[in-house]
């Protein structure tokens, strides 16, 4: 029970003995508000999820647009364009993987912070500091897809495949975004400095997310690279985004013969299974290794 | 007694009890075995030179930090079992300011007040009672990381003070502040004591240990190495010396000679002095007498006051020495 009463003119308060579901919910609703709170006095935070995509779309899009086009295709203004709407899906996938970057780099600071032990003294969840992030990171995320949507609308592209595909296509952008930020907040602990958090993030991601096809078909890739690519993750979200947003070739190449038949990869054929499959197995991974790290404190 | 603890644990009249607590850090031994018996309603000083263990103590006692062996209790439940229930009834200013530096004065407060379960307005009220009391209203709508050092500490204080808690722990808590500060921070802590809060502080000034609490453990090298109230560590440890100035006519050996057979430990030579350690009145006058006839003048001798320093001095000096020893 909790209660308030007055001693002496000041409030005294006893904390609630409840515990449970509705007690950690609110508790993480706290801290999304404290995350959220932080924004205003650190706007450059968010610089990553707006302007970088931003630079991405227009860099690739017309630098590395007028020159690429499908396999089998010639370059033309239209094979220009068709580029542009192929790329979003790309940059959507690549920011969202790079959500486990920011939120590493976020939950470091975190840690770095005093704060911490603070919350960690008092009678709330274990979850309730990474639930917070977890969400006010997707927050986040939620900002710069919109901000890359309406670039992309601009550039050219559109959700193609009906309304149904396209809150499918967001639903599984958000399912990603959740199971890196997760894989974040892993790292983010096991790190002491965002520098080195930042660090590994791009070693282990920027080849992640060009070795793909993210930002060009993998058809005419060494074959080497070729079957790392299309066994790579982030190939299959890639692909599941295009396909719920329509943004595939019009004609596929290899059905018309314009390059050599193969046998794609399982995920490639089945790319929304295979990102569902991916989104429960990382989310999992990351959920429990970040759990059980920050209940084992941060001087273990 | 013991059987007593065992049944109703809930009711002992022991806020804080620590078995035998140990804790290692790589190479580093930082709590030894430590044991504690802080009584409900007292001020507990934990004294130590740097390094000595006292936030590591004071982290495992708080649940921060699980010990790799021992066991305590706080407000009568287990620290690694029941570190839910001990974190409802514990408040903690940490060495370091655990604030969020991003986040208002304000908003730090609030946030505290939510997470302990009060709505909004409950939150809002509590957090402007607690900056007008700590005389932060003004500074109250900045950024922390904007504050000076001593603000950030009342502003940590105030955090911990949210609700009132059962007992209290305090690592230094009066570092980095202005005499006004500390006043204004031990005011502030016996308003609470009288309260009938428990508190536990670590402190490395021993006129703060001497003067506010009413137990003292002094801790080296992870182990409790003197406990008891200040008076009866100054009466069992801070023996009286006696000060023999050496000079010319009254050299060392001379000195050495005439004391040697009186003294309960061997004279120690400081700068030009000799310090004799005085166990009783009785040995003190035959020990004035023989220095007399060896030609000593009297102001040369003096007799001084055991303080709290040579205590402290006494206790961690002496462990350093005999280590040295044993290496
Ligand atoms: N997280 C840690 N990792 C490694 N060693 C540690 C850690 N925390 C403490 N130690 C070591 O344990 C020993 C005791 O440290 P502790 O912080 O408890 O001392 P203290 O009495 O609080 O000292 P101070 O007065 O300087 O605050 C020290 O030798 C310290 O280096
Ligand atoms: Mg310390």
């Amino acid at each position: 029970m909790s209660s308030v009463t007055a001693t002496s003119g000041e409030s005294t308060f006893i904390p609630s003995r409840a515990s449970g579901l509705g007690k950690t919910l609110d508790e993480i609703r706290v801290f999304v508000w404290r995350n959220l709170s932080h924004i205003p006095r650190m706007p450059e935070r968010l610089a990553d999820v707006t302007v970088m995509p931003i630079m991405f779309v227009l860099l690739f899009g017309y630098v590395f647009g007028s020159a690429i086009a499908m396999p089998g295709q010639v370059v033309t203004a239209d094979s220009a364009a068709f580029y542009r709407s192929y790329l979003i899906g790309g940059i959507f996938v690549q920011s969202v993987v790079f959500m486990s970057i920011t939120t590493a780099v976020g939950v470091v600071s975190d840690m770095k912070e005093g704060v911490i032990d603070r919350f960690r003294s008092l009678p709330i969840s274990r979850v309730s500091v990474l639930g917070g992030r977890a969400i006010a990171s997707l927050f986040e995320g939620g900002l710069g897809i919109t901000v890359m949507a309406l670039c992309g609308l601009l550039v050219g592209w559109g959700a193609r495949a009906g309304f149904g595909n396209a809150v499918a296509g967001f639903a599984l952008l958000a399912g990603i975004a959740l199971a890196m930020i997760c894989l974040g907040i892993y790292v983010g602990q096991l790190v002491k400095n965002p520098m080195t958090a930042q660090a590994i993030g791009f070693t282990a991601i920027f080849p992640l997310t060009f070795a793909s096809n993210a930002f060009v078909p993998t058809d005419n890739m060494p074959v080497w690279l070729r079957t790392f690519a299309e066994w790579n993750p982030v190939s299959a979200m890639v692909q599941a985004v295009r396909e719920l947003f329509g943004n595939v070739p019009a004609v596929d190449p290899m059905a018309a013969g314009l390059i050599p038949a193969r046998d794609l990869p399982w995920p490639l054929e089945n790319p929304v299974l295979a990102t569902l499959i991916w989104i429960v197995v990382l989310g999992t991974i990351g959920m429990t290794l970040a759990v059980r790290k920050y209940s084992q404190g941060k001087d273990r | 007694m013991l059987e007593m603890s065992g049944r109703t644990h809930r009711d002992g009249d022991l806020a804080i009890e620590a078995v035998d607590l140990r804790r290692r850090f790589g190479e580093t031994l930082a709590a030894d075995g430590i044991s504690l018996k802080v009584p409900r309603g007292s001020v507990f000083g934990l004294l130590g030179p740097n390094g000595a263990g006292k936030t590591t103590t004071v982290r495992m006692l708080t649940t921060l930090l699980r010990p790799d062996s021992g066991t305590a209790r706080v407000a009568g439940y287990d620290i690694v079992r029941d570190a839910v229930e001990v974190r409802r009834r514990i408040g903690l200013v940490g060495q370091y300011a655990a604030v969020d530096e991003i986040l208002s004065g304000y908003q730090n407060l609030f946030l505290i007040g939510r997470l302990y379960g009060m709505n909004g307005s409950q939150a809002k009220k509590r957090a402007n009672e607690l900056l007008e009391r700590f005389d932060l209203l003004e500074p109250g709508k900045k950024a922390v990381k904007t504050y000076s050092g001593g603000m950030r500490r009342r502003l940590d204080l105030a955090a911990s003070l949210v609700v009132s808690p059962p007992i209290l722990f305090l690592d230094e808590p009066t570092t980095g502040l202005d005499p006004n500060g500390r006043a204004a921070t031990w005011d502030i802590i016996s308003t609470m004591t009288k309260g009938g809060t428990t508190v536990m502080l670590t402190t490395q000034y021993l006129e703060e240990a001497d003067q506010f609490a009413e137990q003292i453990a002094v801790i080296d090298h992870g182990k409790v190495v003197a406990e008891g109230t200040p008076a009866q560590l100054k009466a069992r440890l801070g023996k009286s010396t006696l000060v023999v100035h050496l000079d010319d006519n009254m050299t060392e050996a001379k000195a050495r000679s005439a004391v040697d057979r009186y003294a309960a430990a061997p004279p120690a030579l400081r700068q030009n002095e000799l310090v004799v350690q005085l166990n009783d009145l009785g040995q003190t006058a035959e020990i004035i007498t023989a220095l007399a006839q060896a030609g000593a003048n009297l102001d040369q001798i003096h007799i001084a006051k055991a303080s709290m320093d040579d205590v402290f001095f006494e206790l961690t000096g002496k462990n350093r020495a005999q280590e040295g020893l044993a290496a």
